[in-house]
């Protein structure tokens, strides 16, 4: 298992590199919102669409620290599962 | 260091993928029986499939140097028709005697159906009067959760024996379960979907090598049989031992696979020697 440090060295900028690449994809659909390109085979989109909400919803839980059990990506995909 | 791919469709990649996998130390693939990217109308389209992945895929992998061994199985997604799969099932057993197919799989759960659910009894069923080894699909996305812990319950109540069944594509929120239960597990690594080199890692680091097989993706969609190397060396970089990744990337398909005599690659102890001391 790596130290703190060289999981930082390893996998920093490739985070910062997925970081960026979300922050993009939401300017694209803010964008696209305000354009009006809403209308998605004649229906109307609604303002923020569930896949949209799910996403603020996995930024959230990352804004958080998670000290004790650090298993944020075990809590995400279970953001994304029909547990019905 | 050499590697064994143990989820591979062969028949949706290159000869270039055969060449470069064995540049990169990959000396054997086991190809399962999956859906083809739409859904087949006859039996004999599936038999056909079958002679492909279980005759013909091996003399294309010999050709660079790698073993090849085949599943059979009706893939959940197509499980939904029972009469075709019912027909499938039947001559199923035909292919038990191919001195190249291991088992039944993969069978499973796709959108976790009534249909899809009797079609997965029959072939665990099949898979266990004829001595068969058993993998397992598991759902894609947000029926991954609920199609597992069916699986679960449906082998367990066919008294399937844990040790000859593999259950793969588990993620973080999908693994325990699974292997408290005894079963072997696999990662299938994607660029996207499913898992990636890196959360493979570190799962191996959460839960051990024991009962764990790792995949690279390989089919006719969006997949990278390289994500399995891409893996190796992100364990290597952590530090692990060359034979900690000889267990898990080599030995563990062994021990699994060669359950059934047929896969008869043994597994490997890294041995180094000392030279000899010059005077």
């Amino acid at each position: 298992m790596l130290t703190p440090d060289q999981v930082l060295a390893n996998y920093f900028l490739d985070t910062r590199c997925k970081l960026i690449e979300i922050a993009a994809m939401l300017d694209r659909f803010d964008r696209a919102v305000s354009a009006g390109h809403s209308q998605t085979n004649g229906k109307q989109t609604a303002v923020e669409p569930p896949q949209v909400a799910k996403i603020y919803q996995a930024l959230k839980l990352l804004s958080q620290p998670n000290p004790s059990n650090a298993n944020r990506s075990e809590q995400i995909l279970l953001m994304f599962s029909d547990l019905s | 260091m050499q590697i064994i791919q143990p989820h591979y469709h062969a028949i949706a990649r290159t000869a270039q993928d055969y060449e470069r996998m064995a540049m990169s130390g990959v000396v054997a693939v086991a190809e399962p029986a999956f859906w083809a990217g739409f859904d087949r109308h006859y039996p004999e389209t599936f038999i056909d499939y079958f002679r492909q992945i279980s005759e013909f895929e091996p003399t294309r992998a010999a050709e660079y140097g790698i073993r090849h061994f085949s599943w059979v199985a009706v893939n959940p997604k197509e499980a939904e028709n029972t009469h075709l799969s019912r027909e499938v099932i039947r001559q199923m057993p035909d292919f038990f005697q191919n001195p190249n197919v291991l088992g039944v799989g993969e069978i499973g759960f796709h959108k976790t159906t009534r249909n899809e659910e009797e079609i997965f009894e029959a072939q665990v069923d099949l898979a266990m009067r004829h001595d068969q080894l058993i993998l397992i699909h598991t759902p894609h996305l947000q029926d991954k959760v609920r199609g597992t812990r069916r699986t679960l319950e449906v082998l367990k109540h066919l008294g399937a024996n844990p040790d000859r069944v593999w259950i793969d594509h588990v993620e973080e929120h999908t693994i325990r379960e699974p292997l408290n239960a005894g079963y072997w597990v696999g990662f299938t690594l994607y660029p996207i979907t499913k898992c990636s080199p890196r959360r493979a890692v570190d799962m191996l680091e959460l839960y051990g090598r024991e009962r764990i097989l790792v995949n690279s993706s390989a089919d006719w969609g969006p997949s990278d049989p390289f994500t399995l190397q891409e893996c190796v060396v992100d364990f290597r970089r952590r530090g692990h031992s060359l034979q900690e990744a000889v267990e898990i990337f080599h030995n563990n398909p062994c021990h699994f696979l060669g359950q059934n005599p047929k896969f008869d690659i043994l597994p490997i102890v890294i041995h180094e020697q000392s030279l000899p001391v010059s005077n």
